[in-house]
């Protein structure tokens, strides 16, 4: 019985780690389609999202099939939770690269503006973030993903600064407006995605410790 | 809170064979604690050394402390009697005598002298009441036990217990004979019962110990290996070797 529940586990992390990577990708091309203002780049972003939403199905289905037929324990039963809860915090992430994408898509149909933020090095950091968990998950390294966390705060200082940046522009000159909105969102999005990579990390410190360390300020 | 049960440093061995090892351990009172480990492991032995089963085994030696409300169940100002009278023990399979279902359950009273003190018939009601046997059985009390099924055999055999008034009720393997629905009755039972005694039940079956107890302990070649909340041995267990365990990895 427990090597069939092995080989379950086995499959069940491999799907998950194709989720990640191709939710690791979409999000490093709708920012590339952002500073580009690639429209069919932010388009490849938008159709392959839908291969996510059916893995996340088939990844829930999964879980809950080894929960009925295995009822897996301790460590087992800490993967197949974290799985569920990764599984969804990743199509959440694949779901802001689409709204990226739109956001792409939207200013590539406008004059092209100045950038009034750095779109690359916040989403450099909330991609690092995404990367960190990862590795965390597929090395099973709480050190690792207990670093994460630290990461948020300076994401969320970026947003709260993109914030201001954009409307300080908006207030010197309403020409702009439609761009700079997009700005905006993205900012916003890039911030929920480093918030999604946090909750990653947090899975995977209970993962492998067994300790549940979300809301206690930081993820140490 | 007092333990109603305690082990330190408690060994054994059956001649040259050690079946427990240092084995230290504090049973809840009215709650249900439960021992796991694969075969041979010792839960077994240790579950009878809680009311002196083992001695009746050639060659057995003891040494160590176990302590029933803090008081050493080997000092011999405790009779044997009344130690057994206050840590009962249900078996693997259901052993009721061959006599009528009333002489069963009357059977402990009158063994201990207690036949004589109040109504016998009032017990063996309340007796039969405790494992909600009474309803089928109270129009039949003068049948053979032997003619029970094997869940009513069982709850029979807890009734028997019960009418002495004990305040431990040791289980091995309770539902090993018995069929998924009877075992999930008898663990309903079991949950019942831990409102007045204390239990401590031995299982081969994980998920059993994981649904009944709130407390775990998993040995192994004769060593308590971990003990602590249920919930944390079957989420989080601490020591690799019940890790293995637990999720099917051992051997």
């Amino acid at each position: 019985m427990s090597n069939v529940l092995q080989r379950e586990l086995e499959r069940l992390k491999k799907m998950i780690l194709a989720v990640c990577a191709v939710v690791e990708e979409n999000v490093g091309r709708s920012v590339r389609a952002i500073e580009t203002r690639d429209r069919e780049l932010a388009r490849r972003v938008i159709e392959s999202d839908k291969e996510i939403d059916r893995t996340e199905v088939d990844v829930e289905e999964e879980c809950l099939k080894v929960l009925a037929l295995h009822q897996p324990v301790a460590s087992d039963l800490r993967f197949i939770v974290a799985v569920l809860k990764i599984n969804s915090d990743l199509e959440r992430i694949g779901d802001l690269a689409v709204n990226i994408a739109e956001r792409a898509e939207a200013l590539a149909s406008r004059e092209r503006i100045r950038a009034p933020i750095d779109v690359v090095a916040m989403s450099e950091k909330a991609r690092a973030m995404l990367r960190k968990s990862l590795d965390a998950l597929v090395t099973l390294d709480p050190k690792l993903a207990r670093e994460v966390g630290a990461h948020d705060d300076e994401v969320d200082a970026m947003n709260r600064e993109n914030f201001a940046k954009i409307q300080q522009e908006i207030r010197a000159d309403l020409v702009d407006l439609d761009s700079l909105l997009q700005f905006l969102s993205v900012s916003r999005y890039l911030e929920r995605i480093a918030d999604h990579a946090s909750n990653i990390a947090e899975d995977v410190v209970y993962l492998t410790e067994g300790n549940i360390v979300r809301h206690k300020g930081s993820a140490s | 809170m007092e333990p109603k049960l305690e082990t330190r440093g408690l060994n054994l061995h059956y001649g040259a064979f050690q079946a427990l090892r240092d084995v230290s351990l504090s049973i809840r009172p009215r709650a249900i604690t439960s021992i796991i480990g694969p075969s041979g492991c010792g839960k077994s032995t240790l579950l009878r050394c809680f009311n002196r089963m083992n001695e009746l085994i050639e060659g057995v030696r003891i040494d160590g402390q176990i302590l029933l409300d803090g008081a050493d169940i080997h000092d011999p100002a405790t009779p044997l009697t009344e130690l057994r009278r206050r840590v009962g023990m249900v078996f693997q399979r259901p052993n009721p005598f061959p006599l009528s279902v009333f002489d069963n359950v009357a059977f402990g009273r009158r063994v201990h002298g207690m036949d004589r003190s109040g109504d016998l018939a009032e017990v063996v009601e309340k007796s039969l009441r405790a494992t909600h046997l009474w309803d089928d059985l109270k129009d039949r009390l003068g049948m053979s036990a032997l003619d029970l099924s094997p869940e009513q055999q069982q709850r029979l055999c807890i009734s028997r217990l019960v009418a002495v008034e004990p305040e431990v009720l040791l289980m091995d393997e309770p539902c090993s004979a018995l069929d998924p629905i009877a075992t999930g009755h008898i663990e309903e039972l079991m949950f019942a019962l831990a409102k007045d005694y204390t239990i401590v039940i031995v299982t081969h079956n994980m998920q059993q110990a994981a649904r009944v107890s709130t407390e775990t302990a998993f040995m192994l070649l004769g060593d308590r290996v971990e003990f602590g909340r249920t919930v944390d041995i079957f989420e989080r267990p601490k020591d690799k070797r019940t890790e293995e365990y637990v999720t099917g990895r051992y051997g």
